[in-house]
């Protein structure tokens, strides 16, 4: 399976990214920015890092670049996308998810291992999980507060749309201490911490990550 | 010659921890006027060589709309100065 990753100005984890795909079995497509080719993709990761220098707000540019105008229609389509950290503050600027991603509730930028539950395992990144299996992955960033208003909050919750909390305390003040939450029809997600960066125990806190690739492998075969 | 300025700030019920450390340094910092809360946004001052037509103001508004702010969780006032 194809799965392209996507790179913006100012990306830093797209050589992860690529590698989990292929730690998953997967063959990973590197996607420019500036092109609005898709390639056939079978599913899109946007990963990490400060795209276009977090000008403007975390994500803002990023949203209106040519590969961007190509994957909001087809991720509305169901094409399967994965938005870590940057990439799911891209996602909410997008509106492919609700709400948007704020910075951490004591102002510092966090990087830790993070210990997350996963509380949906039907979405097409999470299926390779189970319903409250705790992992280890890495947490990088200083705008990770996920915030929305009520009634989305009630949305997502009544829905089963969070796909993982922090366990423990609440790093950066994410309402319900949501770490990651998927679109109504679960191709798309979002996740602030670090899946990629855990997919192999020799340069990872865990392997615990690789299942969000692994999923996908599953979904779409 | 006109400005046109855009002011971007949080809403209200966003929790804005970097308007709570301004506030929380104040006092620290010995000014002895002692506010219920500070919230920290960001303006946008537009130049144009001439007055803004009504057109161009709604164009502007909606790129404040779009692009300036996030409409999840910022709001936004336009005001045009001489």
């Amino acid at each position: 399976m194809r799965v392209g990753v996507v790179t913006f100005p100012g990306t830093l984890d797209d050589h992860d990214a690529a590698r989990a795909v292929r730690f998953a079995g997967g063959e990973a497509l590197s996607l420019w920015h500036g092109d609005s080719d898709l390639q056939g993709v079978a599913g899109v990761i946007l990963p990490g890092g400060f795209s276009y220098g977090d000008y403007l707000r975390c994500g803002a540019i990023a949203r209106f670049s040519p590969i961007m105008s190509a994957i909001i229609p087809a991720a509305e389509k169901g094409l399967p996308v994965l938005g870590i950290c940057n990439g799911f503050q891209v996602l909410c600027e997008s509106h492919l998810l609700p709400g948007a991603l704020t910075r951490n509730s004591e102002l510092h930028f966090l990087c830790r291992d993070q210990e997350i539950e996963i509380v949906n395992n039907e979405s097409a990144w999470t299926s390779d999980f189970s319903v409250g299996e705790r992992i280890t992955i890495p947490l990088k960033n200083g705008e990770g507060s996920f915030q929305c208003d009520d009634r989305t909050l009630n949305e997502l919750e009544s829905n089963n749309r969070v796909i993982a909390r922090y366990v423990g305390i609440n790093p950066n003040g994410s309402r319900n201490s949501i770490a990651g939450i998927t679109n109504a029809r679960g191709n798309v997600v979002g996740v602030m911490p670090h899946p990629e960066h855990a997919v192999d125990p020799l340069t990872g806190p865990t392997a615990d990550g690789l299942a969000f690739f692994t999923s996908l492998m599953k979904t779409r075969v | 010659m006109a400005k046109v300025i855009v002011d971007v700030v949080l809403k209200d019920e966003i929790l804005d921890p970097q308007g709570d450390a301004i506030s929380r340094a104040l006092p620290r910092m010995g000014f002895t006027f002692s506010p219920t809360s500070v919230r920290q946004g960001k303006s946008f001052i537009i130049t144009l060589d001439h007055q803004p037509s009504r057109d161009e103001l709604s164009e502007i508004e909606r790129a404040a709309a779009t692009l300036l702010s996030n409409p999840v969780i910022e709001s936004f006032s336009i005001r045009v100065e001489n």
